[in-house]
């Protein structure tokens, strides 16, 4: 073997172990779901392996579909809004306090230690009947009756931002961190105030870490399905629900994948928009 | 156009003292530097008078009027710093025109000012880029025309110059003086790079520690150093022990121990008293090297050796020992610099000499 073709396969034998993982992992699988969305569910309870449109049908068709599939894009709007108004003062702050931002880091991080689930039940202990709040309340006498506080879809929204806000945060203090503090003192100096030198300066700059804790926010929010199942009422079920609810009780594996390549085609274009305007590479920075 | 005075103003950081007591008046249309080391005060001091720090104690006055209650964004000053910090989202046109819309200026007006500035630092056709596409020495432009668009009372430097290459530097250095001069404005400068200090302050301020050491116009500071500080800072300096013997009415006797009685003017020792111990101060480039057995007039002579050469093209320095002394001559060539080993004569004039008090310490 000459040089060259030595050469000229490094990258290809340095690249394999990589992409037999991201082969093995994530494209066989979904191709078997793929491959499944076509098959049927026969009234037996068995597949039918063959080349059936009937689920896609189904899904593209029913309403039923159409309003959740709406919905949880609403639900999951809010909370990526709810996210970037708690989340950026946060990072804000942080990056801007002196010493101690390694701690404040640390505190964020600390929830990540715990499991989402766990972490979703605990505001049954919360706001649950006789969860602390209704305690608190009836302690000082303001209610003598405990006040049902949880399962709608407000609680499902503060279930989500519970469990998103960190990712928001420390996407923002990310790109806080990257600029260059005197460019404020510059725009000081020039006339503005400190609230318009934030205004035309640093908000700007710091668009690209909000933009990409907005993108992950949404994503994740769209996808869940554990805290409408925790936190929210007969009526308010997220896609990923329909995906649970066909595969896990109702068996129907069929219906199950083209309803879960359903949503991802909807996250993906979502992804793909934001990749045209920002690139990924912000979004990279905001994970490391 | 505006003068600048701190009375009194000093910084401590915790238990730190930055800056200690320090007095300063800036005169109008004047361009002032401040020279010193790495840490000294320089950025403290000019971050006091932009209004980006607080004074711990003292007044600050902007135009006769007392500045330390105004925030930075009322002062109206020009502030150039030293990574430029210009607006990487905005265009050039941008980043100039930005200030003016602080002060209602109308948009046929911007943007004839804009025009102007741009002209003025010989970028006219660049208004259009982003400052990335830009490089070192034409962001350092639209950072200064930036901060002149304003028309500010006075203009504030944090080594501008020191992000450049050496060559650029010179250039810039030369085109910034030119600016200053042109529209006449106070100007606060801040480096450590005494040859720049030199080339274009009206007055220096050389700063040690957080207190000022000398003041003065760039020949007189540079040929009489107030203290021993000031001397080895602006460029190599011989200091050697001496003793002040007579006191004429024109004229001082030194008697030193390695170049014998030496006479100098008195206005050479501004600060010597009276008879006692004293330091005398040679320029490296008042110690002029000869071949052996040579005299220069006027001149003491004594022998040496050469211990090391440094050749820089069309001067070189020498480090020539004299008795138990190292000292360093940095002088023009004529044809060939001499070689290490040598045996030279050293000569040095007594009016080229500065007398210093013994250091206090
Ligand atoms: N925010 C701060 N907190 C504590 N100490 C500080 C602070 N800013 C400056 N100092 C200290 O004050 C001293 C003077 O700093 P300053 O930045 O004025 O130096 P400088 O003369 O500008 O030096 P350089 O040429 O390196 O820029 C330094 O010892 C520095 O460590
Ligand atoms: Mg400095």
């Amino acid at each position: 073997m000459t040089v060259e073709t030595r050469e000229a396969r490094q990258p290809i034998i340095l690249l394999t172990p990589a992409l037999s993982t991201i082969g093995l992992l994530l494209i066989v699988p979904l191709g078997f779901v793929v491959v499944y969305s076509f098959w049927l569910r026969t009234a037996t309870g068995a597949d039918q392996v063959g080349f059936f449109l009937d689920n896609w049908v189904e899904s593209l068709t029913d309403p039923f579909y159409r309003d959740i599939l709406l919905n949880t894009i609403k639900i999951a709007l809010i909370t990526t809004v709810v996210c970037a108004l708690a989340g950026y003062p946060t990072a804000y702050f942080i990056a801007r306090s002196n010493g101690n931002r390694l701690v404040l880091l640390l505190l964020l991080m600390l929830p990540f230690w715990i499991s989402y689930i766990i972490r979703t039940m605990s505001w049954i202990n919360i706001l649950g009947v006789s969860g602390a709040f209704n305690w608190a309340l009836m302690s000082v006498g303001l209610t003598s009756e405990p006040i049902q506080m949880l399962y709608n879809e407000a609680t499902v929204i503060l279930g989500l931002v519970h469990f998103l806000l960190p990712f928001m945060i420390l996407n923002v203090y990310v790109s806080l961190e990257g600029i260059d503090r005197t460019l404020e003192d510059a725009a000081c100096s020039l006339g503005a105030n400190r609230w318009r030198a934030f205004l035309e300066v640093t908000l700007p700059l710091s668009l690209p870490g909000l933009a990409a804790g907005g993108l992950l926010c949404f994503v994740l929010g769209a996808g869940t399905y554990i805290t409408p199942l925790v936190l929210g009422g007969p009526t308010d079920a997220m896609f990923a629900n329909l995906v649970f609810e066909a595969i896990i009780t109702q068996l129907n594996w069929p219906l199950g994948s083209a309803l879960s390549l359903m949503l991802l085609v909807v996250l993906g274009a979502v992804v793909m928009v934001y990749n045209r305007y920002l690139g990924m590479t912000q979004l990279m920075k905001g994970l490391q | 156009m505006g003068t600048v005075t701190l009375e009194n103003v000093s910084k401590r950081f915790g238990g730190f003292t930055a800056v200690h007591p320090t007095s300063l008046h800036i005169p109008e249309g004047s361009f002032l530097t401040l020279l010193g080391p790495s840490g000294c005060g320089k950025t403290t001091t000019l971050r006091m008078i932009a209004g980006l720090l607080d004074p711990s104690d003292g007044e600050i006055f902007i135009k006769g009027k007392s500045v330390n209650n105004l925030p930075i964004y009322k002062r109206n000053l020009g502030i150039v710093f030293q990574n430029y910090a210009l607006f990487p989202h905005k265009t050039i046109f941008e980043n100039i025109a930005f200030g003016l819309k602080y002060r209602g200026v109308s948009k046929q007006e911007t943007a004839r000012r804009v025009r102007d500035v741009l002209d003025l630092v010989q970028l006219p056709h660049v208004a259009d880029r982003y400052p990335k596409a830009l490089s070192g020495g034409q962001q350092q432009r639209i950072a200064l025309a930036r901060a002149i668009v304003i028309e500010p009372d006075v203009l504030l430097l944090d080594e501008p110059l020191s992000a450049l290459d050496a060559n650029l530097r010179e250039d810039m250095r030369v085109e910034l003086k030119r600016i200053q001069h042109q529209i006449g404005i106070t100007t606060v400068f801040v480096t450590h790079d005494q040859s720049e200090a030199l080339a274009m302050s009206d007055e220096i301020v050389v700063m040690s520690a957080g207190r000022i050491e000398q003041q003065g116009q760039p020949e007189a500071v540079y040929n009489t150093p107030a203290t021993e500080f000031v001397a080895r800072f602006l460029g190599a300096s011989n200091v050697l022990p001496a003793t002040t013997q007579v006191m004429a009415a024109e004229d001082i006797q030194v008697e030193t121990n390695h170049f014998g009685r030496l006479v100098l003017p008195r206005k050479r020792a501004p600060q010597i008293e009276g008879e006692g111990r004293s330091q005398l101060i040679v320029r490296a480039e008042k110690v002029h090297v000869e071949p052996a057995g040579q005299t220069m007039d006027g001149a003491i002579s004594v022998p040496g050796r050469i211990e090391a050469v440094d050749y820089q093209g069309q001067a070189v320095r020498y480090f020539v020992r004299v008795g138990d002394t190292q000292l360093q001559a940095l002088n023009m060539i004529k044809e060939h610099p001499f070689e290490e080993g040598a045996e030279v004569s050293v000569n040095v004039r007594g009016w080229d000499c500065t007398l210093l008090p013994e250091a206090a310490a």
